[in-house]
């Protein structure tokens, strides 16, 4: 599904990612740790398109289609998705209206109908019931006022909604305390455990991990994937630390 | 107000202005008068969208209350100039929005004076600028020397969509009472980059993106406004062509 192969990038001229390559099948989930200032918030940004995160060197694509080539808006109605580590707040904008634009945004891009406003509503319903988010904060401002933890699980109402292919989440459990990582885990696994679809856990810490079991893990230093395994490598990471492995 | 002369740059309130479109106007008629008496409650919706030069002078009477909206967006150059004068316990509200593009010259200008105590003024004000457009707006704010327990406030935003569209904005406070209260906060800017790609990241476009936050950006301004659907419609399609 999504195939990254020799990938460098820079940021401000400075090279953070020096020949990553990944290959994630659907049905598959992968998780991505490592220290700080190794590129892993950098590695979400370059596959979500951000402005200022420029590929020097290297290919990603999405289902075939080249993905460093769409816009942002593009890669979403593709189906990428992808889960900030700081949600931005957005003052004056309804949640509700913002995502149902968003994801009739995406149907248009696909050639599907339109949802209409209350089967919107039916669907952001059930998506933020899912999450436990109430209601309510849907129809507030996009995350101004949200906790930390309010901010992670919105993004997640926000995936459920928009039901992506791919979801690449970035640090989706800092910020959140013990019930809300379990709430989030469970949430990420409804959503997109499927044999049709694929994550990509950015993290630092393995407790993520205990909710949302990976098929994958790699570890990221230095711009490059060091050493990749199955879910036990996590559990060797938290014992032994970054700085052995990745040595 | 009021001036037989031709107004130059020189002159503090016509200094941003497209002075070649005011001589074409020139000589302006006389400034539409409006009297709210004592008590009373009064409400007006402005749509400027032909590029034309509205001057309105208003005197609100004791205790009474008077709304005014004004959307600002059509012709090459669209002035409005408004000069109220407040009574005792009098309140008046303002909730202005201009919104302009390609190479127009969109200008608000205000005189609120407390001319007696106990009144209260408020005015918010937002521009959206994109292209070569200017937009413009002074606000004076006079207290009498009588005018004890006066309350003013201006809020005045603009959002520049291109590097190369203006925004000029002077709140300007001539106090002669001493137990007074008058805020006023400016602030020009773009809109923030990291908000935009977080909407694009969920599948907006950027033009729709950008209007969906210039949407959020001028909320509020018509609110309460006698024909608020209305301008918050017109408002909005101006912000599309405009993204």
């Amino acid at each position: 599904m999504l195939n990254i192969e020799n990938l460098h990038a820079t940021v401000a001229d400075k090279p953070i990612l020096k020949g990553l390559s990944l290959a994630i099948n659907a049905g598959e989930i992968h998780a991505i740790m490592g220290p700080n200032g190794a590129g892993k918030s950098t590695l979400s940004y370059v596959l979500g398109g951000r402005p200022g995160y420029e590929v020097t060197d290297g290919s990603a694509t999405f289902d075939g289609q080249d993905l460093l080539d769409m816009d942002p808006h593009e890669r979403a109605a593709a189906g990428l998705f992808l889960g900030f580590q700081y949600p931005v707040e957005i003052p004056g904008v309804s949640n509700v209206q913002f995502l149902r634009e968003s994801l009739n945004a995406q149907r248009k891009a696909r050639g599907e109908e339109p949802l209409s406003g209350g089967d919107f509503l039916k669907l952001a319903r059930e998506k933020a019931g899912l999450l436990g988010l109430d209601m309510d904060m849907l129809k507030r401002p996009v995350n101004v006022g949200f906790s930390g933890g309010e901010k992670k699980r919105n993004e997640m109402v926000q995936m459920g909604i928009l039901d992506p292919k791919l979801a690449i989440l970035d640090e989706t459990d800092s910020g959140l305390d013990i019930d809300a990582l379990r709430v989030v885990g469970d949430g990420i696994n409804t959503i997109m455990r499927r044999p049709d679809k694929a994550v990509l856990l950015i993290t630092h810490y393995q407790r993520l991990l205990d909710y949302v079991q990976p098929d994958f893990v790699h570890v990221l230093a230095a711009g490059r994937i060091v050493k990749s395994g199955g879910p036990e490598l996590a559990l060797e990471l938290e014992r032994e630390g970054y700085a052995e492995i990745a040595a | 107000m009021t001036t037989n002369a031709l107004p130059t740059r020189r002159d503090e309130a016509w200094r941003y202005s497209d002075i070649d479109a005011v001589t074409a106007a020139w000589p302006l008629p006389a400034p539409e008068s409006i009297v709210v008496p004592a008590g009373g409650d009064f409400k007006r919706a402005i749509v400027q969208d032909e590029g034309a030069i509205h001057q309105i002078e208003m005197s609100i009477g004791k205790r009474a209350a008077a709304s005014l909206h004004i959307l600002n967006i059509g012709g090459a150059y669209g002035r409005i100039e408004l000069n109220v004068i407040l009574h005792e316990g009098a309140d008046f509200h303002l909730g202005a929005a201009q919104i302009g593009g390609g190479e127009q010259n969109l200008e608000i200008v205000t005189t609120v004076t407390h001319a007696e105590p106990g009144a209260t003024s408020r005015q918010m004000v937002r521009s959206v600028l994109g292209g070569t457009a200017t937009g413009t707006y002074l606000g004076k704010v006079a207290v009498a020397r009588d005018a004890q327990q006066t309350d003013s406030e201006q809020d005045v935003k603009a959002m520049l969509l291109d590097r190369s569209a203006t925004a000029n904005a002077k709140p300007e406070l001539e106090i002669f009472a001493d137990d007074v209260k008058c805020a006023h906060g400016c602030a020009i800017g773009e809109l923030d980059a990291m908000a935009l790609y977080y909407l694009q990241s969920r599948g907006l476009p950027p033009g729709e993106a950008k209007r969906l936050m210039l949407q959020a950006f001028v909320a509020g301004v018509f609110d309460g406004a006698a024909d608020e659907e209305k301008l918050q419609a017109l408002a909005l399609a101006k912000l599309g062509e405009l993204v």
